[in-house]
């Protein structure tokens, strides 16, 4: 890659720049800063897609009492059950009976204390969800081009 | 407190780090030059092995093997810790910046603040320096980012145990002595020794250019085994691991091929020059491949977008990189 072919296509990063490696005229090897690449940022939006897909599944489930609230804090935070289990020190079986509404509703404060400090709100916002799905990039209509 | 620490921005964090540490302790050399001493590049490719269900993919060594391989070829002694709790860890880390020695840390992306909220996934094989402290705030050469940044304690310490593959556990790391008076170019020919055979010699047909070849006969049947949904998600995945943030590009090809050049220089092997212009054409064909493969996702593939197409331009990358890393293998 030459230093001229350095791709700049600004998408994800904000100010953040990366430095990549690239040839300058006589050859050699330097270091060039870079805003993005088209390809890769694609890559990265499609995992963003699925992302949001997950969150909106989990927003619908709960709202329909289907699952507790927690299901849409888990796919927020992009965990599965292993991972928020092994994240609040509980068992596999036990986070998974807190997705569901019942037990949820009859959660013990200090469970719901750990849950609320790992996401990073008041244990009473655990209930509360939003209307919409917020993600850190913009994400082109399902059958648009990104 | 803060130390007064030579921060640089560099394309990969392992390889930062262990470049800015060392350059610390008086040993100044590169980011691309301590990637290769470190024996950085790699390739492997492990269909069983799987991350959000996708197949892990790696282009580069086992987190924590640059900066140990590369801190030993050059005669330094490590120590490295892990904790059973991130206050042990926070007082360990206070001790060390107090004594004056610039710490390096693992730690996950996920819940540093400073990183940009698009690139914020559990990742846990990120790789900074801790400098410092000002009050609550410790002072990082997070050496991906251009200046060096802030982050409260209570953060540090979520990044430092974070949960899941490659959990930290709090692993700080430090050179702990060093005589620079090492042998630059024996160390040089142990990390081009070690890549060469591991890209060529490997035992086992995912790694190196077998793996490579093994990925294009895979990624060939994808369509028809796991449906065309899937197979777009594991092909963007795929140029994920190839070029997103801490490859510095096509894949670590450009990084080491900046290392060659260097070597070639502290060598004194013309030869070398020649091979890093060649790795260069391959890093450009795995951009090329980047490319093609992402029109293939956005379904605007073309005659030489299709999976067949390519698999076959992974198989031209492995023809050409089992002759560069060949010819390595005789010049040292």
């Amino acid at each position: 890659m030459k230093i001229k072919e350095v791709p700049q296509d600004a998408a994800l990063l904000d100010q953040h720049r990366e430095v990549t490696y690239a040839v300058d005229e006589q050859g050699r090897y330097v270091l060039a800063p870079s805003a993005g690449w088209d390809p890769a940022n694609l890559a990265n939006l499609q995992a963003w897609q699925l992302i949001a897909a997950q969150m909106r599944e989990a927003l619908k489930q709960v709202q329909s009492g289907q699952a507790s609230p927690l299901l849409f804090h888990m796919q927020h935070h992009q965990m599965d059950v292993a991972l928020l289990a092994s994240y609040v020190g509980l068992y596999r079986w036990q986070v998974r009976r807190h997705l569901r509404p019942g037990p949820w509703k009859r959660l013990p404060e200090a469970l719901r204390g750990r849950y609320a400090q790992l996401f990073g709100l008041a244990p009473e916002a655990l209930d509360d969800l939003p209307k919409e799905i917020l993600l850190p990039v913009a994400l082109a209509d399902e059958e648009g081009r990104t | 407190m803060s130390i007064d620490f030579p921060h640089r921005q560099s394309a990969h964090c392992e390889s930062g780090v262990t470049a800015n540490l060392l350059s610390y302790h008086g040993q100044r050399i590169s980011e691309a030059l301590a990637f290769g001493i470190g024996g950085g590049l790699f390739f492997g490719y492990f269909p069983f092995v799987r991350i959000n269900r996708l197949p892990l993919i790696t282009f580069r060594s086992a987190p924590g093997a640059i900066f140990k391989k590369c801190v030993r070829r050059l005669g330094a002694r490590v120590r490295s810790q892990t904790f059973a709790s991130p206050r042990e860890a926070s007082a360990a880390l206070d001790r060390a910046l107090a004594a004056g020695i610039p710490q390096g840390l693992q730690t996950g992306v996920y819940w540093l603040p400073y990183f940009p909220p698009a690139l914020r996934f559990h990742f846990n094989a990120h790789n900074l320096v801790a400098y410092g402290r000002d009050g609550e705030d410790y002072l990082l050469s997070d050496p991906v980012f251009e200046e060096p940044v802030r982050c409260p304690r209570g953060d540090l310490e979520r990044a430092r145990f974070a949960k899941g593959a490659l959990a930290p556990k709090g692993r700080m790391y430090a050179i702990e002595s060093f005589a620079p008076d090492g042998d630059l170019a024996k160390a040089v020919r142990q990390g081009i020794r070690e890549v060469c055979n591991r890209m060529v010699r490997a035992p086992i047909p995912l790694i190196g250019v077998r793996g490579v070849r093994l990925l294009a006969s895979r990624l060939e049947r994808w369509p028809e085994r796991l449906g065309r949904e899937q197979a777009v998600l594991h092909l963007g995945h795929l140029i994920r691991m190839q070029e997103e943030i801490g490859t510095g590009g096509g894949g670590f090809r450009f990084i080491y091929a900046a290392f060659l050049q260097e070597a070639a220089a502290i060598l004194g092997n013309p030869d070398l020059s020649g091979l890093a212009e060649e790795l260069t054409e391959t890093g450009d064909l795995w951009r090329q491949f980047a490319l093609l493969a992402a029109r293939n996702c956005k379904g605007r593939e073309g005659a030489n977008s299709t999976f067949s197409a390519l698999a076959e331009q992974l198989r031209d990358c492995a023809r050409r990189e089992e002759q560069i890393f060949r010819a390595l293998l005789k010049v040292v």
